[in-house]
């Protein structure tokens, strides 16, 4: 072909459509290359009628095609029309095998042979044509499939979608749209909350799910997939559910091969890096630009503003800033030094660990979601106790942990490019320590779902968090002697494993020698017995085991299992006990903690002889206790029934010390050798109730205690993902008359929570008064928080029958002895 | 080979007292804090009273009579509070089962005291009246300890994870399937069925339920009616089958409802006598100070 273009433009989708559209506009001689016979394959692709959402609200579209949220139909059509009124120069069914050449003279070869001249070359070829593939065995199935065109064409089926991004979301709920198509509907997720998906989306899905259309699977991940049938990987085990149909929507990566085959490097080897870029887009093959997806920048919005800017700095427009400008100029107007939001980003950039993977353009993205503050000297940054999910960043500067809240001279700094806060993102816990600035500081605070989407979408961010926990949870088990350089080595060799319900991590008579810290979840210790396991302990998150073996190179003694799904960090026993050798103190504390553990089994092998029977009662109750979800509390009501008289005196005081409304259902739950567990909350260590509270309204206090404030919206979500059932949906009553008057008087309906019918009576009454209707909101117990004395329930029982026990404390060998004797 | 974490985020002995986790009866609440405080009280009023010559004999109108007389006065009003104390979820450090052990001990410990304070001087008076009754409230008290040391495990086993509320669900579901296997029945066999149906589960009287003796029983009388040879698939083997499901769960409900009952019966006399108590004793307390 004799002619050769300015730019070639690779990919019809919005950023390729969008520069070409500003090429179009500013004369410059182009062509549009796309693969099939129709423009934006990605969205012509989306199903049918989806309504496509325009977000980051807050960003400004600069394009010469329009974009608003709608259904897909409207959009294409408008795209149609405006490539016809701009004059773009389309070629359809050109699919690019090759691109070579330099700058100003790029060969393009197509699919049959033909080739097109080009001086500069835009990429905006998205990732969608090479889906994250299910890597569960069978997962090569004919029944998977990574796409989904008409959820229309379905009928009758059981389908699982795999993945819980917009793409799996959407499609779950056009699955789900026409009861008629009698679909029943599931829909994976990895974790707890919907960190990766549009508000929107994520809105619309729990309200199908309310709806009883869309079953929601949490924290569940395929581990099989048979014929009909789908074997599933659940907090409490695996579980086999019926499946006709998988739709496996789990993002999709870079065609790296094409790419790297152009002459681009990428980021880094990680399956997730994207091209390495400039801030005009150009890859490490100069004249070579990279947009949209492929960029990292799946939303419509950047890839058409990118589009733009694209050709625009390829017009030899130098000066054109960002559409996103004006508003992070805002944002950073508050710190000192009046220095340009590019200095800034690229401060944050280079100095903060958990940023240095992402490109300008992730950058100025997170930004939009985050806050920046500047802290003098000295000043505090948030104090001990706060409410606070967020998680900071330092950009510049250096700040002071208060560790000890007696004496606040005591204080560990953190410098330039760590991070603090992160525990909030865990487990909802209220600030642990005041932090200061220790000298002029400048923070970046990131919002509890940006710091975890962050975490989530950038593996490099993940691994730069997962360190920094790695590392203080280590710190903080092994004692106050060490510090991060003696640990490094450790930390470096770490690694986090997920363990399911049930499965051994240590396993009795093993050779293996690793330590092991549990990180979330819990763990039961077990050692064999004549041939039965009985029972030896109960290990919360944040101890740590396996280390008998590693200190004195005896095979394992005994086996450690998950007691619920758990995530434990491995560290090897010999940069262990290098660490142990360096550290006199830690080794006297891991020895102190070997030979108490050696009691106990010395115990309970002693024991077993005479006592076998108690021995097995006590391994028999430790398991029901572990089924009933012991393993995720720390806090729980059990009710010894030999000796509740079942008054209800824990209920009506229960009641009467909150607002009239009982939290706990004494008769309902399960009962073993007379040991029962009443419906009520048991304040998990990583509460299911506080991952989908829209205005983060469950909280945990200072005594561990988790609780929901006043800002509950009613939305009823975390009585859903409650798997213990203990959370109510219910209106607050009016205040009843005064103990002595019933008592004397008859006034009222006494003590405990009013009856149904009162309640009502009352309620209308005073609705016929105020002409407001009350509201239901979330009830549960907050361990009578702020209530001097304590909880009431067991402050109430007349009889010793009510205790509140802490798993770890309960399942003691300790327990037992005394018990026993 | 672990350890658990030692620095918990506050201080864990606070936490634990906030548990009161102590996992010990009222009986034995604190090591039996109470049993020895009113045995030693006890012990000593009986030495008090055998080593002291009273003149011209022991009585109320003693100084060591008036003693144990004000001691006592205040004991009763004191343990009366209980029923207060139960109902009235104040804040602060109390428990009811510390209440309720020195509920049990010091009114056990009235036993001496009063009987000390009559000197042995009975007659049909009213200050014999008030004794009388207060013997009465500690002898239901009495019956009540046995039955919460005996009866909970009882009522444990019977329920067997079921709430109340299920087994009358319960029930209710059987008898919808009662009602509809009946219908092909003639009238005489369908009597006795709708008989079982109709019949209130809640209507015997207290010593039924306290006897567990249910002698009007329809689902018994229908069962007798249908008494077996039938098939297992024919009508009335059904019928049968689903009759004999009932009688199991309204025998569940009625052991629940007999232990319940044998659990709380004690109260109907406790507390409407400790009332009677309080009257006869301000009586007899002013009439004391009135013929002084």
């Amino acid at each position: 072909m004799p002619h050769r273009f300015r730019v070639a433009i690779v990919g019809s989708g919005p950023a390729g459509l969008s520069a070409a559209a500003r090429a179009a506009q500013l004369g410059m001689s182009h062509v549009l290359l796309e693969k099939t016979d129709h423009l934006s394959d990605t969205i012509y692709k989306y199903q049918k009628g989806k309504y496509v959402m325009a977000t980051p609200s807050n960003l400004v579209l600069r394009s010469d095609f329009d974009f608003d949220a709608g259904i897909r139909e409207d959009i294409l059509g408008t795209w149609d029309r405006q490539v016809e009124e701009c004059k773009v120069n389309v070629r359809l069914n050109a699919d690019v095998t090759k691109i070579t050449g330099t700058k100003g003279n790029f060969t393009i070869e197509l699919k049959g042979g033909d080739t097109i001249e080009a001086e500069a070359v835009v990429l905006g070829i998205g990732t969608q044509g090479n889906p994250n593939l299910l890597r569960a065995p069978g997962g090569e199935r004919k029944h998977v499939q990574y796409q989904l065109d008409d959820p229309g064409e379905y009928y009758d089926e059981h389908i699982t979608v795999i993945g819980s991004g917009d793409a799996g979301i959407e499609n779950a709920l056009g699955l789900a749209k026409d009861a008629k198509q009698n679909n029943i509907v599931t829909i994976l997720n990895r974790s707890a909350d919907f960190a990766r998906a549009k508000k929107g989306n994520v809105d619309a899905l729990i309200e199908a799910e309310q709806e009883g259309r869309v079953i929601v699977r949490r924290e569940t991940s395929p581990a099989e997939v048979k014929d009909g049938e789908l074997v599933l990987e659940t907090p409490n085990g695996q579980e086999t559910i019926r499946c006709d149909r998988i739709i496996a929507r789990m993002g999709s990566k870079p065609p790296r091969d094409f790419v790297e085959a152009c002459g681009i490097q990428f980021t880094s080897e990680d399956r997730d890096a994207f091209p390495q870029l400039s801030p005009s887009f150009e890859t490490t093959q100069p004249g070579i630009h990279v947009i949209g997806a492929l960029a990292g920048y799946p939303l419509i919005k950047h890839c058409m503003n990118q589009g733009y800017d694209v050709i625009e700095f390829l017009n030899g427009n130098s000066q054109l800033k960002p559409a996103d400008q004006p508003i992070l100029e805002e944002r950073f107007a508050a710190l000192p030094g009046n220095r340009p939001v590019e200095e800034w980003l690229e401060l944050f950039n280079t100095n903060i660990v958990i940023l240095r993977d992402l490109s300008p353009l992730q950058m100025r993205e997170l930004m939009l979601d985050s806050t920046v503050h500047s802290y003098r000297k000295g000043e505090v940054i948030f104090e001990r106790n706060a409410e606070g999910s967020s998680m900071f960043a330092i950009g510049q500067g250096s700040v002071a942990v208060e560790i000890n809240p007696a004496d606040p001279s005591i204080t560990v700094p953190i410098g330039t490019g760590s991070i603090f806060g992160e525990v909030g993102l865990i487990s909802g816990r209220k600030r642990g320590s005041t932090i200061r600035a220790a000298e002029d500081t400048i923070c970046v605070e990131f919002s509890r779902n940006a710091a975890l989407k962050l975490i989530a979408t950038n593996p490099a961010a993940g691994r730069a968090v997962n360190r920094i926990f790695i590392e203080r949870q280590l710190l903080q088990m092994f004692g106050s002697g060490l510090a991060p350089a003696d640990i490094a080595e450790l930390v470096d060799t770490a690694e986090v494993m997920q363990v399911r319900a049930g499965q051994k991590v240590v396993e009795e008579g093993g050779e293996d020698k690793d330590i092991f810290v549990i990180r979330r979840g819990s763990m039961i210790v077990e050692k064999d017995l004549g041939g039965k396991p009985v029972f030896l302990s109960y290990l919360p998150a944040g101890s740590y085991f396996g280390e008998m073996a590693v200190i004195d190179g005896s095979k394992r003694t005994a086996t450690v299992k998950a007691a619920i799904k758990s995530e434990v960090i491995k560290l090897p026993g010999d940069a262990f006990l290098k660490v142990m050798e360096a550290n006199p103190r830690l080794r006297e504390r891991a020895l102190a903690d070997m030979r108490a553990r050696r009691k106990t089994n010395q115990f309970i092998e002693s024991r077993k002889e005479s006592f076998s029977s108690a021995v097995d009662l006590y391994t028999a109750t430790a398991q029901f206790l572990i089924n009933e979800g012991i393993g995720d509390a720390t806090d729980v009501l059990l009710i010894d029934e030999k000796l509740c008289v079942g008054c209800d005196n824990c209920e009506k005081a229960c009641a009467d010390s909150h607002d009239g409304l009982s939290r706990l259902n004494r008769e309902a739950g399960t009962t073993y050798a007379h040991l029962h567990v009443p419906t009520s909350c048991r304040h998990c260590e990583h509460p299911h109730c506080m991952a989908d509270c829209p205005p983060n309204a469950i909280k945990r206090g200072v005594d561990g205690e988790v609780f929901i404030d006043e800002t509950c919206i009613g939305c009823g979500n975390c009585q859903r993902n409650c798997p213990y059932g203990v959370i109510r949906m219910d209106a607050k009553p009016p205040k009843k008359p005064g103990i002595l008057s019933w008592i004397f008087f008859g006034r009222g309906p006494g003590p405990g929570e009013p009856s149904y019918y009162w309640r009502k009576k009352k309620m209308e009454e005073a609705e016929a008064a105020t002409g407001k209707k009350p509201g239901k909101f979330a009830i549960k117990c907050d361990m009578c928080q702020g209530i001097a004395g304590g909880p009431a329930c067991v402050r109430a029982c007349p009889t010793g029958a009510a205790i509140r026990v802490s798993p770890e404390r309960f399942l003691s060998v300790t327990r037992f002895a005394e018990e026993t004797d | 080979m672990a350890s658990i974490p030692e620095d918990k985020p506050v201080g864990a002995s606070a936490i634990e007292q906030r548990r009161a986790a102590d996992h010990e009866s009222f009986l034995s609440h604190k090591r039996l804090r109470w049993l020895k405080i009113a045995t030693v009280f006890c012990l000593v009023a009986i030495l008090i009273y055998a080593f002291t010559p009273f003149e011209p004999r022991a009585n109320g109108g003693t100084w060591y009579g008036y003693t144990l007389g004000t001691i006592g006065a205040l004991l009763i009003v004191w343990l009366s509070l209980l029923g207060i104390r139960k109902r009235r979820m104040t804040e602060g450090h109390w428990s009811l089962k510390a209440w309720t052990s020195a509920h049990v001990y010091l009114g056990l410990a009235l036993i001496v005291i009063a009987t000390l304070h009559t000197g042995f001087q009975f007659g049909w008076n009213v200050h014999t009246l008030a004794y009388a009754l207060m013997m009465l409230v500690i002898v239901s008290g009495i019956y009540g300890i046995t039955v919460y040391a005996m009866l909970p495990q009882r009522l444990s086993d019977n329920r067997k994870d079921m709430t109340t509320e299920m087994m009358v669900e319960a029930l209710g579901a059987l008898d919808r399937q009662l009602a509809s296997a009946a219908q092909p029945l003639d009238r005489a066999d369908a009597d006795m069925v709708l008989a079982a149906l109709d019949q209130d589960p809640f209507g015997f009287g207290l010593w039924t339920r306290l006897s567990g003796n249910y002698r009007r029983c329809a689902t018994q009388k229908a069962l007798d009616h249908f008494s077996g040879g039938y098939a297992e698939d024919s009508v009335d083997g059904r019928i049968r089958s689903l009759l004999s499901r009932r009688r199991a769960q309204l025998a569940q409900m009625r052991r629940h409802m007999k232990l319940k009952a044998m659990l709380e019966v004690w109260l109907f006399v406790h507390i409407p006598v400790t009332i009677a108590l309080l009257a006869a004793l301000t009586v007899h307390i002013v009439s004391v100070f009135f013929y002084w």
